[in-house]
C-alpha cells in the first residue's frame, strides 16, 4: 500500500467482531446499527428469563436423568440471592442416591438456560464416549443452579468428583455460552480456587463440542491422578485463560 | 461512644453501631440486602437518616466503621488525616455538612482546601442523606485536574477512554477498534486495553502496539493495559513502553488481598512507574478502577455497607496521585445493583464523593445483560455525568464490549455528550484532531472528517499492505 492511502475501514472491519465503523449521523448511530443492538440485547435478555426446559433431555442423552432445584425458587430471587442458587432445595436432596461414582455430571440452567437448550445434550455425549470404563452418577439437570451448587449435589452423590455445565452470563455476541467447572471431593463450602474452568462452549463460534470434552476429559484424569482440582492443578496448558469474573 | 438514635413520633429508632447506622441510611440497593444490612423498613432508612444529619462530622474521627488495628486502609485514614482542613467544617454535622456544599457561598476551591480533611466515612455520610441533584450540583463545583501526554478534568472538557478489547487480545484486532475510536474523537483520556491474557508477554505485545500507533499518527495521549500491578513491575523491568500503572483497589486491608495488593505494594508501583518519565506535560501516572460491591464480592466487607467500602477505596487511591479514577459502576452484576435506578445512583454516589475527597473520577458507565437496565438508563446516567463534570467515560465500539461481554458507552455516546452539553475534548487532543483534519477549533467532529486516517507502518498492521 502507497504511503498516504488510508486504511479502509471496511478491511479494518474485518479484523474484529467488534462493533465498529458503524457510520454516523452527526454524533447518532444509523438506525441499522441502532437496531442491530437492541436485537443482540433482546436476545441476550431472553436468554437470562429463559425457562429451562426438561422433556426430552433424558432421551437426547440416552441415560437416567434426576431433577432438582436451588432454593432461589424464582428468577428474580436467582438474580438478587446468588447464596441461596448455590443451595439445594431440601425436597430434592433425598432423590439423591449415594452412588460412590468416580463423577457427577450435572448440568445447570445458571444465567442462560438457552446455553443449556443449544449444547448441553451434545457435549455430554462427547463426554460419555471418553469416559469409557468410568462409573459415573446419574446425570442431574438443576434449575436455578449457580456453579458451587454442584457442591452439594457431588456430595449427595458421593462422587469423587463433580462436573458441572451450566449457562454463563449471556454476552450480545454469546447468548449461549457453555461454562465447565471441574471440583474435586465436591463439598459445601468450597472455593472457587479449588475449582479448574473451561469457558465459551459455544460452537460454532466458540470452542465445541470434541475439543471441550477433550480438554475437560484430561482435567478429569488429571483431577483423579493428583486427587485435586483448582490452583494447584496448574491447569494452564488444558484450559486456556480464566472466564470473567461474574457468575 | 456516642448512642445513635432518632425518636420520631414517639418511636425510637437505634442503630447498634456507627456502621450500621450508615448502612441503614443508605439508598436501597441489592447489594446491602445480600449482605443483611440494609435498612428493615423505608421507615427505619429515613430514621437513619435523621440521626445521620445529627451527628457531628467529628464523630468519624473517634469511631471507626472498622478498627484501626485490623485494617491499613483505616490506619492510612486515621494517620493522613489533615486536622486543618478539617477545621473549615469541624462544627458542622453530617447535615449542616449538606447544606455547607450546597451553599452558593462555598465554591470549589472552598471545598478542595477541605478536601484533605475529609475522611471516606464522611464523605459517605452526607451523601446518603444527598439526592441526586444534590449529588450533581455539589460535584459540579469541583474540578480535578490531571495530566500526562493530555490534561484531563479541565472545565468544560470531556475526555474518553478509548477501550479497544479484543476476545483473544488479537493485535490487528485491536489496531482496528483503536483506528475506529480515534477517528469518532476518543482516547484523550487513556488508550486501555483489558486484557484476555494476563500473560506478561501478551501485555508487552499490547504495549508496543498502541505506543507504535501513538508515536506514528503523534497523539497526545497516554496508552495502558489493565493488568496487576505486579505484572506492570515486570514489564517496567523489561523495557516495554508502560506510560501508566492500572490496579482495581477496594476499601479494605482484606478485599485488596483478594486482589493480591496491598498499599507497600502500591507505593512500590507508583515509583517505579514515576520514575520513567514519560510524561510530557504532566507525571500522574496512576490509574485505578473501583466498584460498589468488590469487599462483599471478596466476603471481605466487615458488616459495612457497600458504598462507605466505595469510599475507602478512593482514600486507597488519593495517597497515589492518580491520572485516572473509574467506577466500574454496573460491571459487578444485579446483586449489588439490580437494576438502571440502582446503578444510576450508585454512579452518581461515586462520582461525587470521588471528587470531594480530590480525585479524577471518571464512569464506567455500564450494565450486564442479568441487570434491570438497558442502554436508555445509560443515556440517562450518562446525561446527568456530564452535567455533574464528569471528567472521562468510556468509548467501547458500539458500546458492546466483545472481551469482557458487557455493554458501556460508545465512541458516539461520548459525541453525544460533548455536542448536547458542549464539552470539548483534553486541549491537547483537540489539537491534534484538528492538526488530523478530523475537528474543528473547538473540538467538534467535523462532518467532512475523513472515513480513515493516513496509512503509516504500524508493524502490527504490516500484513494488511498491499
Amino acid at each position: 500500500m502507497a504511503e498516504e492511502t488510508p486504511i479502509p475501514l471496511d478491511r479494518l472491519r474485518g479484523l474484529t467482531q467488534a462493533r465498529i465503523a458503524l457510520g454516523r449521523v452527526g454524533q447518532a448511530l444509523p438506525t441499522g446499527a441502532m437496531l442491530d443492538f437492541q436485537l443482540a440485547h433482546a436476545r441476550a435478555r431472553d436468554a437470562v428469563s429463559a425457562e429451562l426446559r426438561t422433556d426430552g433431555f433424558a432421551e437426547a442423552i440416552g441415560r437416567e436423568v434426576i431433577q432438582v432445584a436451588s432454593q432461589a425458587g424464582d428468577p428474580v430471587t436467582y438474580l438478587r440471592r446468588p447464596d441461596l442458587g448455590r443451595r439445594l432445595d431440601p425436597a430434592d436432596a433425598g432423590r439423591l442416591p449415594r452412588t460412590g461414582a468416580d463423577a457427577a455430571l450435572i448440568v445447570g440452567d445458571g444465567l442462560s438456560a438457552t446455553a443449556v437448550h443449544h449444547h448441553a445434550a451434545s457435549l455430554l455425549l462427547a463426554l460419555f464416549e471418553r469416559l469409557e470404563g468410568w462409573s459415573l452418577a446419574p446425570v442431574v439437570l438443576a434449575r436455578h443452579a449457580r456453579v458451587a451448587l454442584g457442591d452439594e449435589i457431588g456430595a449427595a452423590l458421593g462422587a469423587r468428583m463433580a462436573l458441572v455445565l451450566i449457562g454463563e452470563r449471556p454476552g450480545l455476541s454469546a447468548p449461549d455460552s457453555l461454562g465447565a467447572y471441574l471440583t474435586w471431593a465436591p463439598r459445601r463450602g468450597r472455593l472457587d480456587s479449588e475449582r479448574n474452568c473451561l469457558s465459551n462452549i459455544r460452537p460454532p463460534h466458540g470452542l465445541g463440542y470434541a475439543a471441550a470434552a477433550d480438554r475437560i476429559v484430561a482435567l478429569m484424569r488429571e483431577a483423579q491422578r493428583l486427587e485435586l482440582t483448582g490452583v494447584k492443578l496448574n491447569s494452564d496448558a488444558l484450559t486456556g485463560p480464566e472466564p470473567p469474573p461474574t457468575r | 461512644m456516642p448512642a445513635y438514635q432518632v425518636d420520631l413520633a414517639g418511636t425510637r429508632f437505634a442503630f447498634a453501631s456507627l456502621r450500621a447506622l450508615l448502612a441503614a441510611a443508605t439508598p436501597l440497593r441489592s447489594g446491602d440486602a445480600l449482605a443483611g444490612i440494609a435498612a428493615e423498613s423505608a421507615e427505619q432508612r429515613v430514621a437513619a437518616r435523621y440521626a445521620l444529619a445529627d451527628l457531628p462530622l467529628a464523630t468519624f474521627l473517634e469511631d471507626f466503621v472498622i478498627p484501626y488495628e485490623a485494617d491499613e486502609i483505616s490506619r492510612l485514614i486515621v494517620d493522613g488525616h489533615d486536622a486543618p482542613a478539617f477545621a473549615a467544617v469541624a462544627h458542622l454535622t453530617v447535615g449542616g455538612f449538606r447544606e455547607w456544599l450546597l451553599d452558593p457561598a462555598t465554591d470549589g476551591a472552598a471545598i478542595a482546601a477541605a478536601s484533605p480533611g475529609i475522611t471516606p466515612e464522611m464523605a459517605a455520610a452526607v451523601s446518603k442523606l444527598m439526592r441526586n441533584q444534590d449529588l450533581i450540583a455539589a460535584a459540579r463545583k469541583i474540578r480535578i485536574v490531571t495530566a500526562f501526554r493530555s490534561t484531563i478534568g479541565l472545565p468544560g472538557r470531556l475526555s474518553v477512554r478509548l477501550q479497544p478489547n479484543h476476545p483473544t487480545d488479537d493485535p490487528a484486532g485491536i489496531a482496528a477498534s483503536t483506528l475506529d475510536g480515534l477517528l469518532l474523537g476518543s482516547g484523550d483520556a487513556v488508550i486501555g486495553i483489558n486484557p484476555a491474557s494476563d500473560e506478561i508477554a501478551t501485555a508487552a505485545t499490547l504495549l508496543t502496539l498502541l505506543d507504535e500507533l501513538r508515536q506514528a499518527y503523534e497523539i497526545p495521549t497516554q496508552s495502558c493495559v489493565l493488568g496487576h500491578v505486579t505484572g506492570t513491575i515486570e514489564l517496567i523491568r523489561r523495557g516495554a513502553p508502560v506510560d501508566l500503572c492500572f490496579q482495581s483497589i477496594a476499601g479494605t486491608e482484606a478485599a485488596n488481598r483478594g486482589f493480591g495488593i496491598d498499599l507497600a505494594l502500591l507505593g512500590e508501583a507508583h515509583a517505579a512507574t514515576q520514575a520513567l518519565g514519560r510524561g510530557t506535560v504532566g507525571s500522574d501516572v496512576m490509574y485505578f478502577e473501583t466498584g460498589q460491591g468488590s469487599a462483599l464480592s471478596a466476603d471481605a466487607h466487615h458488616g459495612v455497607d457497600q458504598q462507605t467500602l466505595e469510599c475507602r477505596a478512593y482514600a486507597v487511591a488519593r495517597a497515589f496521585r492518580p491520572l485516572l479514577v473509574n467506577s466500574v459502576v454496573g460491571f459487578i452484576g444485579p446483586e449489588y445493583l439490580y437494576d438502571g435506578k440502582q446503578i444510576l445512583r450508585a454512579a452518581l454516589e461515586d462520582h461525587f464523593c470521588g471528587k470531594l475527597l480530590g480525585l479524577p473520577m471518571g464512569l464506567d458507565i455500564c450494565y450486564t445483560n442479568h441487570a434491570e437496565a438497558d442502554q436508555d438508563d445509560m443515556d440517562g446516567i450518562l446525561t446527568l455525568l456530564g452535567v455533574a463534570g464528569v471528567n472521562f467515560v468510556m468509548g467501547v465500539p458500539g458500546a458492546d464490549d466483545i472481551m469482557l461481554n458487557y455493554q458501556s458507552t460508545s465512541f458516539h455516546d461520548a459525541l453525544y455528550l460533548r455536542e448536547t452539553l458542549g464539552l470539548r475534548p483534553a486541549p491537547e487532543f483537540e489539537a491534534w484532531m484538528q492538526r488530523m483534519g478530523l475537528g474543528d477549533e473547538r473540538g467538534r467532529l467535523l462532518e467532512s472528517a475523513p472515513a480513515a486516517l493516513p496509512w503509516r507502518h504500524i508493524p502490527a498492521l504490516a500484513h494488511l499492505d498491499g
